[in-house]
């Protein structure tokens, strides 16, 4: 049933890591950014939480970059589907519709735990230690769960680059800036804190940040991302399967 | 090997593929000539399971591609029009995730590959970059990637587009080779001497319509071997014989500028359709 998923994983990471100095180096320079701009912008005027706002941050940027980093595989599917047609090769191939849509999830996954290390990294020399166990890794590939399977979905539906420009510029971005990621839910006004709770980055910031300040596990949060990224998974089958014309 | 049932592809109101029922069997070179638009990657498409037919059957090596397709894809090697080769991995690199994805255990599709790029005579270039292979390597090396599975058939569309010349002959040697190790080969293209030179039997197709079906030999036969060119006030007519007396009493009697010479593919399609297939 998903036998040959591997593969497209392989191909996925053998080309990841031919292109890892700049990939490492792409993924380095926001956040570093972020960090410093925000850290002297805001500086000692947070106190909605007993933590700093690096300590603040990190987790909010971990959350973005790995939405960011998971739905990056859409134009990378694009690329392979218009382009170079390699997209043909697996649908050539006896492997399965659920087969390519775990392995392009697990590519996602592997890119956004990447990113998150940059990140948790990056934070060590502005004196952020937080707890970095498995319930902050598991709300990372929740997210990444979501956002890849959302990204396959999205990269079948298009016709080409351009469209696919134009949703992520519609909803990603406006969602990697409010979901709780730089600022805490409650500065914005009432109406908008609702609308952002049918927002998935905004659970998966609440998971991320609730693991990493050891706080009570935000198991609603979690429950949410993964039956989210459950549906997706099914209607990304359904639209691989319809990619055939 | 392969068998069309009245195999109908429409796109919107575009008839791409008309009722083409054909059958190919095993070890067969099999050729599908026709011009720019004719259905021919149509037909390799829905073959090959990149596309879903519109009505119709089809068997690869005895499994329907519909209702077997895992099974029937198995039995299929492609070799697509766009090389559609991961640019930036090596040659090997490309042909062993090809083995992952037909699930090939390691060993033997180390073993294969090896032996495949031998084949083609790409060994001393395995660790290569895609990238930076000529045009006629990344045709051999797609071709030593639609085999690594041992393919029972393996379809080829328009496998010498863009060669040149000395480069084409070498590809048909590959081919020519391919088949006589077993493998039946079904290939597109819109080249006659393509065709001639490799086929066992070629099919025309027109407008999605297959419109004759034999060995170039007989293809040819039927309208007549000896062409005599006549030139005339609207251009060249072209006239067919049996046989060479009959072609020189016929240019004994005209007196306009005349040439006598063999019929090829081109003639026996021209006469059947009344299109060219080369523009
Ligand atoms: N995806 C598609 N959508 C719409 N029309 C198509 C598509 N693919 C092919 N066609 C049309 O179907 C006809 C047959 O195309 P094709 O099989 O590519 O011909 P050939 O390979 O013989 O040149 C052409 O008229 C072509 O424009
Ligand atoms: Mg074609």
């Amino acid at each position: 049933m998903l036998k040959g998923w591997f593969a497209i994983y392989y191909r996925e990471v053998l080309i990841l890591w031919l292109r890892r100095r700049r990939y490492i180096a792409t993924l380095t320079v926001s956040p570093l950014l972020y960090l410093t701009a925000f850290s002297y912008a805001v500086g000692d005027n947070f106190n909605a939480t007993n933590h700093t706002y690096i300590e603040f941050l990190i987790p909010g940027l971990a959350a973005m970059a790995s939405m960011l980093e998971s739905y990056s595989i859409a134009s990378e599917i694009n690329i392979a589907r218009f382009y170079w047609k390699i997209f043909e090769e697996f649908q050539a191939a006896p492997v399965s519709e659920a087969a390519y849509v775990l392995a392009e999830v697990a590519a996602g996954v592997t890119r956004a735990m990447i990113s998150v290390s940059i990140i948790v990294v990056l934070g060590l020399p502005f004196g952020v230690f937080l707890d970095y166990g498995l319930l902050f890794w598991f709300a990372i590939i929740l997210n990444a769960y979501v956002f890849s399977t959302l990204a396959i979905i999205i990269a079948m539906v298009v016709r080409g680059h351009a469209d696919q420009f134009m949703l992520s510029n519609f909803i990603i971005t406006p969602m990697a800036f409010l979901g709780g990621t730089f600022f805490p839910l409650d500065r914005f006004p009432e109406w908008v804190q609702f609308l952002l709770n049918f927002v998935p980055i905004t659970h998966a910031s609440n998971a991320v940040r609730s693991a990493a300040f050891n706080q009570q596990v935000a198991s609603t949060s979690y429950v949410i991302l993964f039956a989210l990224g459950t549906i997706f998974f099914l209607l990304a089958i359904r639209v691989v399967k319809k990619a055939r014309d | 090997m392969i068998r069309l049932e009245n195999l109908s592809k429409n796109y919107n109101s575009l008839r791409a593929l008309n009722n083409v029922t054909l059958e190919v069997p095993q070890g067969e070179l099999f050729a599908y000539l026709g011009p720019n638009g004719a259905g021919k990657t149509t037909t390799i498409r829905i073959l090959t399971g990149l596309t879903n037919k519109t009505s119709g059957n089809a068997w690869v090596g005895g499994y329907n591609i519909e209702t077997e397709a895992v099974l029937a894809k198995r039995q299929c090697g492609s070799v697509p029009q766009l090389l559609n080769l991961d640019e930036e991995l090596t040659i090997s690199q490309n042909l062993d995730i090809h083995c992952r994805l037909y699930n090939i255990p390691r060993k033997r599709a180390r073993d294969r590959v090896s032996w495949l790029l031998d084949y083609v005579g790409l060994a001393d270039r395995h660790n290569s970059p895609i990238k930076n292979l000529s045009g006629g390597m990344k045709r051999r090396t797609i071709i030593a990637r639609a085999l690594a599975h041992e393919p029972k058939a393996l379809f080829l569309d328009e496998p010498t587009v863009g060669l040149d010349p000395e480069i084409r002959r070498r590809i048909w040697g590959l081919i020519k080779k391919i088949q006589q190790d077993g493998t039946t080969v079904f290939l597109t293209t819109h080249y006659i001497e393509e065709a001639e030179f490799l086929a066992d039997r070629v099919a025309f197709l027109s407008e999605g319509v297959l419109v004759a079906l034999d060995s170039p030999k007989n293809l040819i036969k039927n309208i007549g071997q000896h062409a005599v060119d006549v030139v005339g006030r609207d251009g060249i007519e072209t006239h067919y014989f049996g046989s060479g007396e009959e072609a020189k009493h016929y240019m004994s009697t005209q007196d306009s500028q005349l040439t006598m010479r063999r019929a090829n593919l081109e003639d026996a399609f021209l006469r059947l359709t009344g299109k060219q297939i080369t523009c």
